[in-house]
């Protein structure tokens, strides 16, 4: 019986777009990742006076966009876009291609977040100019990721052989989907961490046996897995998930972390989190050097820098 | 004797392509996948007949047709066991099997509905991962089935 296949095909490489973590190698992986250090260090720079930028927001996500925003803005560019559908031809049931057609017409580049699940590649397929997935429903956030890859790169000083733990909902948590698929290049040792509703699914464990990448799976939350690790990326469970509510209240504390629990922890371990976070991690952990969610955010920033300006074929003076 | 009627069936088509063997529950699926009902050509439609190894199967005539086997072959993952005919001048002159091909497109509706595909006047798109069992991912949402 032949193995499913877990390789992905996406075919817009040449126009810059980004629509999945998938459509980058190693090699541009680390370039982003090299230019996101570069924009850190210098933040305002006017390389895209006279660029046009579409924010394309199907769906709300203020902090996404800020985030998008905030890059263009600091690099020089002018935006146009929207953030509310409602106040769109879409509303009037315009297509999701003679919307990205007409916006085609006026911008550079278009960043856009839609709820429907390969709304960004079908983009793509519609126009010359690059695209750039801000979220697809449950589908992809490539930037999300890269962010997430900056954040440990930065903190770790490398991505080669580290040992991760991600907790919490592994089921539908499209964070740890993407930075799982993406660590591929790096020989991870992954920890999954979750209960036995939010399990990581077979699909990214057969992913990991195919890649040959190695991952232990635990229900118990316990110190061994939490002095082992480099990187703790936590992720909230949610009460929508469960079909018991009895179930859910049985485990929404079993994979919450404390200031207590990080006393013998390595040095060099850093707790992660996409944020908004809940009550998986305790506000005791905030002060604690190892806590470096805030940090991670603000991360989002140069990462998606970057990323505009891989879009745009813009080179930048880094290795 | 029902075997010598309908190999004198398949002799009487002068040009044009004969499917055989097509699932008996798949026959106006294959039907609607080639457009036949636009079609001005000759057609017979059989279904329900009897076979040996299929038990009921359906079977398409349609004359002065040939098919790219491109057309063809999107038919593979609704018909796998059909059977094509190529029949020139009453002699069948080429004989095949249907093939799956690696990308499927407009064949099949994903069964995501928040897949893009299902919300949009757009085709499908599907690369084969496996043949046996037969799963294909939906190139836009990235959803496995079958």
């Amino acid at each position: 019986m032949q193995q499913v296949s877990t390789t992905f095909h996406f075919h817009n490489m040449e126009t810059g777009s980004l629509v999945s973590i998938d459509n980058l190698s190693k090699e541009e992986i680390l370039k982003i990742l090299r230019t996101a250090a570069y924009f850190e260090e210098h933040p305002n720079q006017k390389i895209l006076d006279g660029k046009i930028v579409a924010t394309l927001f199907f769906e709300p996500s203020t902090r996404t966009r800020l985030s998008f925003e905030t890059a263009v803005q600091r690099l020089g560019g002018r935006i146009i876009g929207f953030s509310d559908p409602a106040a769109t031809s879409t509303s009037k049931g315009e297509t999701l291609k003679d919307t990205i057609k007409m916006v085609s017409n006026y911008a550079d580049l278009i960043v856009m977040r839609h709820y429907l699940e390969g709304a960004a590649q079908y983009a793509t397929e519609v126009t010359d100019i690059p695209i750039i997935n801000a979220g697809d429903g449950a589908n992809q956030h490539p930037s999300q990721t890269l962010l997430d890859l900056y954040s440990l790169y930065k903190t770790q000083g490398t991505l080669e052989n580290l040992t991760i733990t991600m907790v919490g909902d592994l089921k539908y948590g499209r964070t740890v989907h993407s930075l799982l698929m993406a660590m591929r290049h790096f020989n991870p040792t992954f920890r999954f961490v979750a209960c036995k509703e939010l399990q990581m699914p077979e699909f990214y464990k057969q992913f990991c046996l195919d890649n040959g990448i190695q991952f232990t799976e635990h229900e118990d939350f316990n110190q061994a897995v939490i002095d082992t690790s480099d990187i703790i990326y936590m992720t909230r469970v949610q009460r929508e998930r469960f079909t018991d509510i009895m179930e859910y209240e049985k485990v929404k504390d079993l994979y919450s972390l404390n200031n207590a629990m990080l006393e013998t922890s390595r040095q060099n371990l850093r707790i992660l989190h996409p944020l908004p976070r809940v009550n998986e991690i305790n506000r005791d952990v905030d002060d604690n050097p190892k806590a470096y969610y805030f940090q991670q955010a603000k991360n989002g920033l140069y990462a998606r820098q970057a990323i505009i300006c891989r879009a745009l074929g813009i080179d930048l003076p880094v290795k | 004797m029902s075997t010598q009627k309908k190999e004198l069936a398949v002799a009487a088509l002068k040009n044009g392509t004969v499917i055989d063997h097509i699932p008996a529950d798949a026959l106006f699926e294959v039907v609607r996948l080639l457009q036949l009902a636009d079609s001005e050509m000759q057609l017979t439609i059989g279904n329900n007949l009897p076979s040996s190894r299929q038990g009921r199967k359906g079977i398409i005539k349609v004359a002065d047709t040939e098919f790219a086997e491109s057309t063809l072959n999107r038919i593979a993952l609704i018909a796998p066991t059909a059977k094509i005919n190529v029949i020139r001048d009453y002699e069948v002159v080429e004989k095949r099997a249907v093939e799956l091909p690696e990308t499927l497109i407009d064949v099949v509706r994903c069964n995501n509905p928040k897949c893009i595909t299902n919300n949009e006047p757009m085709a499908s798109r599907f690369e084969v991962v496996s043949r046996d069992p037969v799963k294909i991912r939906c190139h836009y949402c990235g959803h496995t089935q079958l």
